[in-house]
């Protein structure tokens, strides 16, 4: 009995110093590639119309929530208005554009959607394949014994002061990390999907509770938009964290899982 | 021994496979929308085919009440008889401009191709057709979306009007700014999809498309479109070359 007990410590520790699992890497860079082109398209569909709304409606004729100046696009001026509608006169009304906007949608959007198969397929593959064997539990769930605001304080406090352990390339996780991966992988991520879908007319008219879930189309846009900016902040954090806990064993580790 | 005949199905698959790759490639009398070997057409093929496998083909777009209706931006060719508002083909942008004077009075609609009856279709005729109103949103690919009300015939009726033939797969759309687009049978006949004359309770307005546009509701806002000037069933899938989307770098496919 014993022996056994003793037995096990060392295989464990060994199994820690592995790395990760073949199908962890193959996700972790379809995914990550995928979301770079992402980005990328993203940022050039964003900059077609970067005013945000919430409900159903929004558009050059009405007010934006917020109105982000990375194109000239928006030109209120630029509105010659034609007709109004008996509906509510004066406040339901039409108006023709007068100028060029940039748009390079063409490309942009069918990039984005290309890439989101990539993600949608590697994610579910993943998140079954996490649940199913465990790795989501073990690994990534934030321990309900180990949970404490202090505790999760505390391990802030040392990240921001920088003063991180060297990484073994693997789990286990701390605390922090455990919770901004949980946080990626099982809200930001299936938010960012759900949200996308829900900007689709054909899947919309199919499954019309994602305009009740997310409170219409320009809500789900603006949804999409802010998890995009929290999960490219989350980009920019991880990779740094990488880098300062050793970049050639973390990626040695995420690449050839030892 | 029982492995043969599934070894040589897949042979055949795979041949066929080969096939009908090869027709698409060769981009004449192909039934499938291309990809051109343009990976992004790829993708675009694999959402539409994706779509039509798992989305129900007859779920309706969400309706809206009168309250909501919104304003509503009217973009590219706002007249087709001004070359400032996109006005840009010399043999319809004169046209378009008579029509305009008389009120389009003297409008048809061309129906040809796969259909028993092929001919005109005056603005009044269309308009004796039995009629759908609804209040639908127009969600454009460059991120705003508008609610409006929309009057029209339903596409389904005109073409059964003029007797569907039943090798039709798509139907061809022509506008007076010379542009050419198409949609399958599955949103041709849909419930939804209406040749709309009226939009707000009124006649539609120039610059939305009059005197006739297309609505097709589980399609993003392009495929809506303006100023009709014909429409041809056909069996083939056309891509209208220079003067459709897939040319010009745009997917034909926009449920999405």
């Amino acid at each position: 009995m014993a022996v056994k007990a003793i037995a096990a410590v060392p295989k464990a520790a060994s199994a820690a110093r592995e790395g990760h699992r073949a199908w962890v890497r193959v996700c972790h860079w379809t995914v990550a590639v995928s979301f770079l082109v992402l980005c990328f398209s993203g940022i050039y569909i964003f900059a077609v119309h970067p005013r945000l709304y919430w409900g159903e409606v929004g558009n050059s004729l009405t007010p934006a929530l917020l109105e982000i100046p990375i194109t000239a696009n928006h030109r209120p001026e630029g509105w010659e208005r034609t007709a109004t509608f008996p509906i509510r006169d004066g406040e339901v009304f039409t108006a023709s554009r007068t100028y060029e906007i940039f748009n390079q949608n063409g490309w942009a959007r069918s990039l984005h959607f290309l890439a989101a198969w990539f993600l949608v397929i590697t994610g579910l593959v993943y998140l079954i394949t996490g649940i199913a064997s465990g790795h989501a539990r073990r690994n990534l769930a934030p321990r309900a014994h180990d949970f404490s605001f202090s505790r999760l304080w505390q391990d802030a406090r040392e990240h921001l002061r920088l003063k991180l352990a060297s990484s073994g390339g693997g789990p286990p996780y701390g605390l922090l990390q455990r919770l901004s991966y949980s946080v990626v992988v099982f809200v930001l991520l299936p938010l960012m999907v759900l949200t996308g879908m829900t900007m689709s007319p054909a899947i919309t008219a199919a499954f019309p509770v994602l305009l009740d879930l997310f409170g219409g189309y320009q809500s789900a846009r603006t949804i999409h938009f802010f998890c995009s900016a929290a999960l490219f902040a989350f980009l920019l954090v991880h990779v740094a964290m990488v880098l300062m806990t050793g970049a050639g064993r973390q990626l040695r580790g995420m690449i050839l899982g030892r | 021994m029982k492995k043969t005949p599934v070894k040589i199905q897949r042979r055949n698959f795979v041949k066929g496979l080969i096939a009908s790759s090869a027709a698409t490639l060769a981009g004449c009398g192909q039934t499938e929308p291309p990809t051109y070997g343009n990976i992004l057409r790829m993708g675009d093929w694999l959402t539409y085919k994706s779509h039509r496998l798992f989305l129900p083909s007859n779920s309706l777009a969400r309706e809206y009440e009168l309250s909501d209706i919104s304003p509503a931006p009217a973009i590219g060719t706002t007249n087709p008889a001004d070359p400032d508002k996109g006005g840009q083909h010399p043999e319809y942008a004169p046209e378009y401009g008579k029509l305009l004077k008389d009120g389009f009075a003297s409008y048809g609609l061309r129906v040809a191709g796969l259909v028993e009856r092929p001919g005109m279709y005056s603005l009044a005729a269309l308009k004796r057709l039995p009629s759908r109103t609804q209040i639908t949103r127009h969600t454009c690919e460059e991120g705003w979306s508008a609610i409006a009300q929309w009057t029209g015939a339903p596409l389904r009726t005109v073409l059964e009007a003029a007797g569907i033939m039943p090798n039709a797969r798509y139907v061809q759309f022509h506008s007076y700014d010379g542009w050419g687009d198409g949609i399958d049978m599955v949103d041709a006949l849909h419930p939804q999809t209406i040749l709309a004359y009226g939009m707000n309770g009124r006649d539609l307005p120039v610059p939305h498309g009059a005197p006739l546009r297309l609505r097709v509701e589980r399609q993003v806002g392009y495929k809506n479109m303006k100023f009709l000037r014909g429409i041809v069933v056909t069996e083939d899938f056309d891509d209208h070359g220079e003067f459709g989307s897939i040319q010009n770098g745009w997917s034909w496919y926009v449920g999405i």
